[in-house]
């Protein structure tokens, strides 16, 4: 897998790229503006981009603009975008701006490296991966809504794990009860909803972001 | 111009008759013979306006006028000075300014400029009233020679008249150079409306600019906070997390991130720590403004003398302004003068907290651009403080601060004593 870091602190810049290098990811160029994105994706092949939101010039949210300029033009390459803060409008705008997969991650949850690990390789293998604290930004919105509220307590954390991106296996894993009782839970739940049952993971993922969406 | 308590002619009680009262009352004789001196001024240009103003029309008049209104102005400070130094308190007045401007733009602002219109009414009183008291209280020295003159020339008559004449002036002089000084002031100084108006314009401008200073300070503090103590936090993270994987396969390896993360720790807490002082300093926290002056003077190169005069303690507000005032000072002491020694002086008097810092560098210390220093004073205004630079080139520098505050009673000062 072939990874490039769009990070302006040094420091930062350096601890993701050994994290990544330590984990068999290949990483093709560390940078530190979006210009320079901008070339390493023109002359690299690369799978997945990691952005931070707030970059040179401007430190406001250059990387976010920059992310969903990629996902615009560039539809089969992943981005990961970092922030430093939870803002449920990035992750709304993000989500929006393309159908490639695409992750929204608090920096913070950098220092997980496993779970890092994983849901960069999550985004490359074509999956969609929200920060919990996001997802649960979002449905605390959408607690207002009648259809929510039908939700069982249950039910809730299922959607919220499956928001986040989680397989029905790493659901179970989570809540410790079987697979089969997710997939009870899950079917359920789409049908409080309103959903159409979709087979594959990522496209229960944006399922239900589409509907959070919506609702928020 | 709040107090109207004179004070020079006020400390002339007729007795003793001594050397101090005689100079003082030939001090008030000369400013009053200048008021005299200034008739023939004051009537030409009196007359001049009002030809002026009569002829603009016919452009001749507009010409009279562009010359009368900046010498009306200086014969008016020429008043204020002699009616301040009777008084022994200022005449202040504010003249609209009219820098930059061209002709046209400047006779606008004078048009609008109250404090000129009362100077061409204080014209019309210099020369009658005015002039009048200011002669009578110069007429017995000159009156008292001609007596003299007489007396050796005539008739021995005449001596007894100077005693007369020289009681009367003794007696009269300070009253009508207080009379005249006073009516002086009463027609030279902005009225109380527009002195309330003023007022509310400077504190309307300090406010706008303190709360301009306080959205730079916050945006300052999330972006030192952004990308120093968080973007580590963030890397010791990363290395711990890194460390705990390796751990068990290379704790060779797990050992040397740990360390790194121990020094990305340390530099961490440095950066929450100077951020913290730059915000409130802990040991203004502590000790109050004395003892974080003297704590900061500890800090520098320079050796400082720290003297403090304060009964208690300024509000919390101003005792940081006060503070930071004090660093920016020493700072540019140390950094810019090339100073050997500098010294801080706090004292707190008649309801007015004095800062003075000064230091014995090459001087041309400016309030410029940019400068710390004016963001001192703006800092300042906000509290209605003033900061008066005084740098020559070639030094010392010396800025005199002044808050107007109250002092709480210390702390460790039983309350009793005061009772």
């Amino acid at each position: 897998m072939r990874v490039v870091i769009t990070e302006d602190h040094a420091l930062l810049r350096d601890g993701l790229t050994r994290l990544l290098t330590a984990h068999d990811i290949d990483v093709v160029a560390a940078v530190d503006n979006t210009y320079s994105l901008e070339k390493v994706l023109q002359e690299e092949q690369v799978d997945v981009a990691v952005v931070d939101v707030r970059l040179p010039p401007t430190f406001t949210n250059e990387g976010l603009v920059a992310a969903i300029g990629i996902r615009e033009q560039r539809p089969g390459l992943a981005v990961l975008v970092l922030s430093q803060y939870v803002e449920p409008l990035y992750a709304r705008e993000l989500l929006a701006s393309g159908k490639g997969s695409v992750g929204y991650l608090l920096k913070n949850r950098v220092t997980n490296v496993g779970a890092f690990v994983d849901a960069v390789r999550q985004v490359a293998a074509g999956g969609t991966v929200l920060d919990p604290e996001v997802v649960a930004t979002m449905l605390a919105r959408a607690d207002r809504d009648d259809p929510m509220a039908r939700l069982t307590q249950r039910e809730r954390e299922v959607l919220a794990l499956m928001a986040e991106g989680r397989s029905n296996a790493a659901i179970a894993a989570q809540l410790y009860i079987s697979e089969a009782a997710v997939g009870k839970h899950t079917n359920r739940i789409f049908a409080k909803l309103g959903l159409p049952v979709a087979i594959d993971d990522n496209r229960r993922v944006l399922a239900v972001l589409a509907y959070l969406h919506e609702h928020t | 111009m709040g107090s109207t308590k004179g004070e020079t002619v006020d400390r002339l009680p007729v007795w003793p008759v001594g050397r101090a009262g005689l100079e003082a009352r030939l001090r008030l004789t000369a400013y009053l013979g200048v008021h005299v001196l200034l008739f023939v001024p004051a009537l030409v240009l009196l007359a001049v306006t009002l030809v002026g103003w009569a002829t603009a029309p016919a452009l001749i008049g507009a010409v009279l006028l562009f010359a009368a209104v900046p010498l009306t102005q200086r014969v008016a400070n020429v008043h204020r000075v002699l009616g301040g130094r009777i008084l022994g308190a200022e005449i202040a007045a504010v003249y609209r300014s009219h820098s930059g401007r061209g002709p046209l733009g400047a006779a606008w602002v004078w048009l609008r400029d109250r404090t000129r219109w009362r100077d061409v009414g204080f014209l019309a009183f210099s020369i009658t009233g005015g002039v009048f008291i200011s002669t009578l209280a110069v007429l017995p020295l000159p009156a008292a020679v001609s007596y003299a003159v007489l007396a050796v020339v005539i008739n021995g008559v005449w001596w007894a008249l100077i005693p007369v004449v020289l009681t009367v002036w003794w007696v009269c002089t300070p009253l009508l150079a207080q009379a005249r000084a006073s009516a002086d002031r009463a027609l030279l100084s902005p009225s109380r409306t527009e002195e309330l108006e003023r007022r509310v314009a400077d504190v309307t401008a300090s406010r706008a600019e303190t709360l301009d200073h306080s959205a730079a300070d916050l945006r300052r503090i999330e972006r030192d906070l952004h990308d120093g103590a968080q973007a580590r936090m963030v890397s010791l993270g990363i290395q711990i997390g890194l460390a705990k994987e390796l751990m068990s396969s290379d704790p060779e390896a797990a050992k040397k991130l740990l360390e790194e993360a121990g020094d990305v720790n340390r530099s961490a807490i440095d950066d929450l720590q100077s951020l913290v002082r730059g915000i409130h300093p802990p040991v203004l926290a502590d000790r109050g403004l004395a003892g974080a002056v003297e704590a900061l003077a500890l800090q520098l190169s320079l050796p400082v003398t720290v003297s403090v005069d304060l009964t208690g303690q300024p509000p919390a507000p101003v005792e940081s302004a006060a503070y930071f005032a004090v660093a920016e000072c020493l700072a540019n002491a140390v950094k810019h003068s090339g100073a050997h020694r500098a010294w801080v002086t706090l004292a707190h008097q008649d309801g007015v907290l004095g800062i003075t810092v000064g230091d014995d560098g090459r001087g041309g210390a400016t309030m410029n651009g940019g400068s710390g220093l004016a963001g001192v004073a703006r800092r300042l205004a906000a509290f209605d403080g003033t900061i008066i630079i005084a740098s020559p080139s070639g030094g010392p520098t010396i800025v005199s601060m002044e808050v107007p505050c109250a002092l709480s009673s210390p702390k460790t000062t039983p309350s009793s004593e005061t009772a």
